[in-house]
This record gives C-alpha cells, structure tokens and sequence, in this order.
C-alpha cells in the first residue's frame, strides 16, 4: 500500500468515544493505567465523571464494567490487548459474557506491530481467547475509518464485544462513511482462481499480495473480514464455491483465529484447501512492526506463497481424483 | 416488600428458610450446605428486614441490590428469593436440574431476583462496586450488599476491588464478610490465612463492623451502621459458623460441598422444629 495515507486506529478510537459520549450520556469508559496509550484520555478529560481509572488491575475493570452494565451504563473498558483478553480472560467470561452483559472490550496494541515492547506485549492470541466466548462479538477493523464505524456501531447494539485496534498506523483502505455491519464481510477485490480472506493490518496486505498475483496471472480475491464472530458464513461459502481456494491472512496466531474460523466454515460446508498466513505457534520478539511482519511471515510475500500452495492443492490430479 | 424489624419474627423466617435450603439440597443431592446455613440468617435480615426491594419493583427504580460474591451459596439465596416472590417455591425442588431456573450458582438470565452471574470466586466485589458507581451516577437511591466469604478473600481480585471502592468513596457499598473459618480444604487459618482481617480492610480505606452473623439484633444494627457510613465503603465483619444451626454439619469442613442425606434430613429437621 504504497502512497496510500495511513491514519491511527487508536487515535481514532478515542476521538470517536469522546464523540460518542457526547450525545449518548450512558456512556462510561474505564481503563487500567494506560488511557494515555488507547486515547481514551481523550474522553477522560471531556467526561472526567464518566471516567473511571481502574489503575493496574484488568481483573476488576472488566468486572467493574460488569457491574456498570448491570446497572444500566455502557461501558467501554480499554487497555493493552493481551491483558484485556489474557490476565481477565476468566473475568470477561464469567462477569460478562455469561450474563451477556453489554460491556464493550476495546483492546489497543493488538498483535505484532507492537513491535519494540517484545512478545510480553504482542498479543497473537486474542482472537482465538475471545472467538470461543458464547455472547461474544469479535471485530478486528483494518483501518481507521473502519474503526470509527466499528466504534459508533458497537456503542448502538447491545452484547458484548471485543474491538481490536492497534498501536500502528495503517493505510486507509475503507470509505470515511461506511456504515459498519456488524457480520458482514466484504468483497474489496473480485478474482476467480483464490480468495484472500483477512482482518486488521493484513487486509492492505492481502490487496497488495492480490495485485503481484494478478501480475503472474493468477486472479485473486480479496475479502475484509473484520467481524470474526459471528462470522459471514455465506460469504466464506461463496468464495470458496467461487474459487475453490482460500487463503486467510491475520496478525495473528494460525491456531484459533480468522484461519482457523474460515476453515472451520470450509470444512463443514464447501471443502476446499485452505492456507493460513499469520504467526505459525511462536512467540514474537522486538523489533520494529514492519521488520516484524515480514520476519514472521506476515507480509503480502507470504501471502503470495500461501496463494501459490493453496491453488496447486486446488488443481493436484489426486486431489480432484479424491475429490469425484 | 413490607419489612419486618422484629428480631424474633425474623428468626423465625431463617428458621425455615434452613428447612428450605435443607430440603433442597437434599433433593438435589449436590451444593453447598455449610456456606448456605452461615449465611442465611444475614441474608434473612437483608432481605425480609432492611433491603427495599421487591420483584415488583421496576429495575431501574430506587432499590438496594444484592450480589452473593460467594455464589456457592446459592440454594441460600434462592430460598430467600422464592419466599420473597421472586418466582414459585416449587422451582426449589428443582435445583441443579436440565432446564431448572435455579443452576447450581447464581446465573442472573435464568433466575429472577438475581442481579449478576457469580461462582467464580472473587468477581463480585468488582461486579457490586460497578452496579454502585451506575447507581451514584444516576443519582439513584440504594445500597448495593456484597457478600463474600472468607476463603474467596484470598482472590486477589478483592483486593483491586477494596482499593477501587475506597478509592471511588462509593459509600452506598456495603462489604459483607460471612467468616465462618472454613473452606474446601479446612480452616482458612491452616489453608492460606487472612488475618488481621480488620486491619486489612480499614488499610484498603473501609469502615469495619465486627458483628456476630448469628445474633438478629446485631446484624440488623450492623446493617443500619454500614448503610449511615458516610464517604467510604464499609465492611460488615460477621462471625460465623459453617453449617449453622444443625449442630452435625456445624464446623465441618466436610459439610461444605456435601448434602444431606435422607436420613440426615430427617434428622435436621427435628432440631430445627426444637429451636
Ligand atoms: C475462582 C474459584 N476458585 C475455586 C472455586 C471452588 N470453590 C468453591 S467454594 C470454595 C471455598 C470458598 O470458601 P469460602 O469463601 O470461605 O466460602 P464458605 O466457607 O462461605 O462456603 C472454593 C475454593 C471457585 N468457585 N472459584
Ligand atoms: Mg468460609
């Protein structure tokens, strides 16, 4: 995505709340001693009434927007990914999702772009520690006019939910007025011989792995996919019925995620070969986010690969013997 | 709900309120006795002689609230609610069956009268503490009651909560802390000990009254004293016995997870009609 302006997910994210708050006085915002990183400072000095610092505690945030959305309020809560859905995984299950409270999780520095802070703070997780709650709605937006969509809706639809964001900019690929629908994937890219399915940075990866493969000439689709529970079924079915290969793109583990619910999908409903391109069972390590992504192979090179395996695998004669 | 202030009257109501956790349990044949008979009788008094509450009375109306950190406990607050009218007393048969309204700890979409899911040890306080700080931003009257047990105070979690409440001065939260002295593996003094609990809680910034959990007169002072605290949170300090009032389960750690038998039912029920 050369050329292409990148805007801050997070900065996006918290001017939005602050708007939000605005007209909707319901809204109530907490945090664990980072609002400073997920911007929600900016809402905490706009409403410092509806502000509550929980200060370095995870555990009673969540519970505590628990409780503030059994009494009426909706509550966003935000800090750091991996400890929004690693240290109060068990309370986001139990005081939440359990009594399907409508509590809005909204995680910044999510996945490796992190970078420099180490794998002690790169949550590749996430997805997979969210996507098996019961209740739970799951969204990784890919830019930031996406998450200011995913931001407003979310404040207007009851449930709880889990709104990934990120510490990096990213290049602008969605339409500043975009309504955002809640399950819905979207076609950015047609392409008849492999679709790309992806959520968060890697969707603007997925467009650029599109156009090298295109120059090869193999045409390749691409799908934004930042819902991942409750998932666009029908839009997987189609673009596996369409191509007959797919390949998953997400900043993130291969094991629990966008991957793993496509092939979920796949399996049970129109089998076809699925390619994972995310972080394969490892740990990330500092560096620089960009340095990362390519070291770990989750750039649109490892893409083009993974599209390469999943059309052979489509077109091997024993798998279309098997196949009849 | 019309209260009742009489200590006797409200003595009475316990008193079968424990046939009715006992009959329950025994017919489900799985629960939690022990945490249910220590703390019926301040559950007794919050919501026949103190709460302003009612099933009647809309969810966003001025009301006090109840959340049983300690969800274990739950026969003991589903024989309150049924008696109070949340729901019919024939559901307490049911306890713990497919498709019962009464699931073996609290779980607030099944069950009217329950406010938040609980069970797993240690979130309610946070839970309680959010519910208060809804209340006081919609300047809404009404107290929000917490209880814990002893043991669950070894969660961490508690702790974040204590220092959120004093630090958020929510004095329409009263603490509750049903110290019976035991937990699943024996005394909570031998297991991981919690002592010097009012030291404790007044150094996390509370208001600590010591009562004794068994004494009408006392809880229903205590009540009364931690709802008037004025400007910080207040724990309700309640001495208790584990399996309070049949006098085999009492101080059993045994008698945490087990129910009684037939046999042992029969049995309890005749001390209980002689008290
Ligand atoms: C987080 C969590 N860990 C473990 C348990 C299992 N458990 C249920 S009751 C209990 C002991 C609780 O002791 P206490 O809080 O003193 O309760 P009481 O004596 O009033 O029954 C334990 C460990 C649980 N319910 N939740
Ligand atoms: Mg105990």
């Amino acid at each position: 995505m050369q050329g292409v302006e990148k805007k801050s997910l997070r900065d996006t994210y918290g001017a939005i709340l602050a708007e939000i708050g605005e007209k909707n006085p319901n809204v109530v915002v907490l945090d664990a001693d980072l609002s400073s990183s997920t911007r929600t400072s900016i809402f905490a000095s706009k409403f410092p009434d509806r502000f509550f610092n929980m200060g370095v505690a995870e555990q009673d945030m969540i519970s505590t927007a628990a409780g503030l959305a059994a009494g009426g309020k909706i509550p966003f809560a935000s800090t750091f990914a991996i400890f929004a859905s690693g240290r109060a995984w068990e309370q986001v299950r139990q005081s939440v999702c359990l009594s399907n409270l409508n509590v809005k999780i909204a995680a910044s520095h999510g996945g490796i772009t992190v970078g420099e802070d180490g794998p002690s703070h790169q949550a590749l997780e996430d997805i997979a520690l969210m996507r098996v709650l019961p209740n739970m709605t799951v969204i990784v937006p890919c830019d930031a006019n996406e998450t200011a969509a995913a931001t407003r809706k979310i404040a207007s639809t009851y449930g709880p939910v889990y709104l990934r964001t990120s510490r990096e900019k990213f290049p602008l690929i969605i339409g500043k007025d975009e309504e955002f629908h809640i399950g819905k994937g979207r076609i950015l890219r047609h392409g008849s011989d492999v679709a790309i399915i992806a959520c968060g940075i890697m969707t603007s990866k997925a467009l650029d792995a599109a156009q090298k493969l295109e120059e090869e000439g193999i045409s390749a689709g691409v799908v934004n996919m930042p819902t991942i529970k409750p998932l666009d079924k029908d839009l997987i079915i189609q673009m596996a019925a369409t191509t007959g290969a797919i390949v998953t793109a997400e900043e993130h583990s291969i094991t629990g995620g966008l991957g793993s619910a496509v092939a979920e999908v796949v399996c049970e409903s129109e089998p076809v070969p699925v390619m994972r391109v995310g972080m394969k069972g490892k740990f990330g390590s500092s560096g620089k986010p960009d340095e990362l992504m390519d070291y770990y192979g989750m750039s649109a090179a490892s893409i083009v690969e993974a599209a390469h395996k999943a059309v052979a695998l489509k077109n091997e004669p024993a798998r279309n013997g098997r196949a009849r | 709900m019309k209260l009742v202030n009489d200590a006797g009257e409200l003595r009475k109501i316990a008193r079968d309120l424990r046939v009715d956790i006992l009959k329950m349990l025994a017919a489900s044949g799985s629960g939690h006795t022990g945490g249910s008979l220590s703390a019926i009788d301040i559950l007794t008094a919050l919501y026949f002689g103190r709460m302003n509450h009612g099933p009647n009375i809309p969810k966003d109306a001025d009301r006090d609230i109840f959340v049983l950190s300690k969800g274990h406990g739950a026969p003991a607050l589903y024989a309150v609610l049924a008696n109070c009218g949340y729901f019919d007393k024939s559901h307490l048969g049911t306890l713990r069956q497919l498709n019962s309204m009464l699931s073996g700890h609290p779980y607030s979409p099944s069950t009217p009268g329950v406010e938040v899911s609980t069970g797993s040890l240690g979130q309610g306080l946070s839970m309680a503490n959010g519910i208060a700080m809804a209340l006081r931003l919609d300047k809404r009257k009404g107290t929000v009651f917490c209880m814990m047990g002893d043991g669950e105070t070894q969660e961490g979690q508690i702790w974040e909560a204590a220092m959120t409440a004093s630090h958020q001065k929510l004095d329409n939260i009263v603490g509750i802390l049903d110290n019976n002295g035991l937990q699943i593996d024996g005394w909570v003094r031998d297991v991981k000990g919690i002592e010097p609990i009012g030291d404790k809680w007044r150094a996390f910034g509370w208001d600590v009254i010591e009562i004794d959990g068994h004494d009408m007169p006392a809880i229903l002072s205590g009540i009364d004293k931690a709802v008037a605290v004025k400007g910080k949170p207040c724990l309700i300090w309640a001495h208790t016995v584990k399996g309070k009032g049949v006098s085999f389960m009492e101080n059993k750690a045994s008698f945490h997870g087990l129910t009684p038998t037939q046999d042992e039912l029969a049995k309890a029920l005749v001390e209980l009609s002689t008290t």
